[in-house]
């Protein structure tokens, strides 16, 4: 993914509009809030609070299941959506506004031996 | 100040599976049935518009042409996601507003067969990994940075409200499931007509926590149609005609405006919100004068969010409104009387329309066994992801 810089501290990058403060992953033509053209990137905070989750049990064939779903707002007011990790995919194991941490893990590896790296958020 | 439209005529095919017809015999049906409830033909019609999601670039709209009157009239052939049928609608109703027209038939139709689940790709694993896309990913992410699929994104915006408000979790949400399950026993338009209890509902077989396999809608086919019409035009008309038609008294369409998590997690609730407040104005009602509201329950937590961003409930109190039965059919605003999407069924592109029929149909006082007594305004809502919201408010004719 672009928007995860890898490294010995893996980050999020989002483009903040230089006008509204907005942020975006991925590559926006003008901000979707004021119109502005200008962004800059910014590293994104790797803490942040459980602002919804499923528990996704029915998917297509080839992913693995059950896996839980999340948006986390992060600490600098970021929204994110990636998977729950390191924890039961049970909802009494699951607290809403639960703190998380980003952490990433290798998800595959390819016939070169290229390790594809993902991001996800673990309970803290 | 733009003409008054009333809505003529309207008929739906019952909802389900048509393996012996396709999307075009459906269609035709449903719009020769709401000609004919109408008292009117084909001739009249000043322009066709046709809402189809899945078959959005077959010239359905001409395709119908061909089975009932080619007239030469202009169609135009839509598509908007889950709010196609209302943006059929409201194609129709623009085109009258503006003075292009006097009348004109709206259509929606679809036919998905057994498609399951919508959006969520399969994951291929590459022999090489090359970013592609948009974020330059290696692999789909579905399943890997969250879900795409629609159990799951619904199942986050009702636990996103659950998070915000107290009294709200999984038995508030199967309770709508319960409801609408228990309302299709008497639509026999219904795809399935069948009762459960909430054990049976909330055992089910988890699809996206908290929606069970009860709580979300199935796929299927269907088509529903009405026939619009502008005040001058139905001055014109047969007092029986204009009996039995229904006011519209408020037509909306919105889309999402941008929210910080917009992007991350659609925001399925500030147009609903939106789109709610342009038609009470519009209409001159509020949520408290309406006798019934069909409104887009294509999982059980969407309904639940809904009772708020259309205003049936106190702020923060959808919980409670589910809680002591204000939605049912005998509670304070009965919701989804016809089943809703869960039981009732949702061909996509036909839902938009198939909610007004339904309104439609008890301002008459025509809906049989599940009439709600008395009804004289209602209101209809469908959400497209992406996302549209379409809000209508009918009202009975006062003519007699």
């Amino acid at each position: 993914m672009d928007y995860l810089v890898l490294g010995d501290e893996p980050y999020l990058q989002a483009n903040e509009c230089t006008n509204c403060g907005a942020r975006f992953f991925g590559r926006r033509n003008a901000c979707a809030h004021c119109g502005h053209r200008e962004f800059k990137p910014v590293r994104v905070s790797d803490t942040g609070t459980l602002r919804t989750f499923s528990i996704v049990y029915r998917a297509a064939p080839t992913i693995p299941t059950p896996y839980v779903s999340a948006i986390v707002l992060t600490d600098d007011g970021t929204s994110v959506r990636s998977n729950l990790i390191n924890i039961e995919p049970d909802p009494a194991k699951i607290t809403l506004g639960m703190k998380v941490k980003l952490d990433t893990y290798v998800v595959g590896t390819d016939d070169d031996g290229q390790e594809a790296v993902a991001f996800g958020y673990a309970p803290v | 100040m733009a003409q008054d439209i009333w809505v003529l005529g309207t008929h739906m095919t019952a909802f389900g599976r048509y393996p012996d017809q396709d999307a075009v015999d459906l269609a035709a049906a449903a719009a020769l049935g709401a000609l004919d409830d109408g008292g009117v033909t084909i001739s009249d019609m000043d322009l066709l518009s046709c809402g189809t999601l899945f078959q959005a670039n077959a010239g359905m709209g001409q395709q119908v042409q061909k089975q009932i009157g080619q007239t030469g009239i202009p169609v135009y052939n839509v598509s908007n996601a889950c709010a196609t049928g209302a943006t059929a609608l409201r194609t129709v109703i623009m085109a009258i507003r503006a003075g292009e027209a006097d009348m004109g038939l709206a259509i929606g139709v679809e036919q998905m067969g057994k498609m399951g689940l919508l959006a969520g790709g399969a994951r291929k694993e590459k022999n090489v990994y090359e970013p592609s896309g948009r974020f330059g990913a290696v692999m789909p992410i579905d399943g890997i940075l969250g879900t795409d699929t629609m159990p799951g994104v619904f199942a986050q915006a009702g636990m996103e409200y659950a998070n915000d408000n107290d009294g709200v979790g999984f038995e508030q949400f199967a309770k709508v499931a319960q409801k609408n399950h228990a309302h299709s026993t008497l639509n026999p338009l219904a795809q399935y007509q069948k009762e459960f209890s909430l054990e049976e509902v909330m055992g089910s077989p988890m699809q996206s926590y908290p929606n069970t396999l009860l709580m979300c809608c199935p796929t299927g086919d269907g088509a529903a149609a009405c026939v619009l019409v502008g005040e001058e035009r139905f001055a014109t008309l047969s007092r029986e005609q204009q009996s039995r038609a229904v006011k519209l008294s408020a037509s909306v369409l919105t889309t999402d405006p941008y929210v910080e998590s917009g992007a991350m997690q659609p925001d399925v609730n500030t147009l609903t919100r939106n789109a709610a407040q342009i038609a009470y104005e519009q209409a001159g009602v509020g949520p408290e004068d309406l006798s019934l509201v069909e409104l887009h329950d294509c999982f059980a937590t969407a309904e639940l969010i809904h009772y708020d961003n259309l205003g049936l409930c106190e702020p923060g109190g959808a919980g409670d409104f589910i809680d002591r039965g204000a939605p049912r059919r005998d509670g304070d605003t009965p919701v989804n009387v016809s089943g809703g999407l869960i039981s009732k069924g949702h061909p996509i592109g036909a839902t938009g329309v198939a909610n007004v029929y339904e309104v439609a149909t008890h301002l008459r006082g025509e809906a049989g066994d599940r009439q709600i007594e008395g009804a004289n305004v209602g209101l209809a809502h469908v959400i497209g992801l992406g996302s549209s919201c379409g809000v209508h408010i009918l009202e009975k004719s006062g003519i007699s």
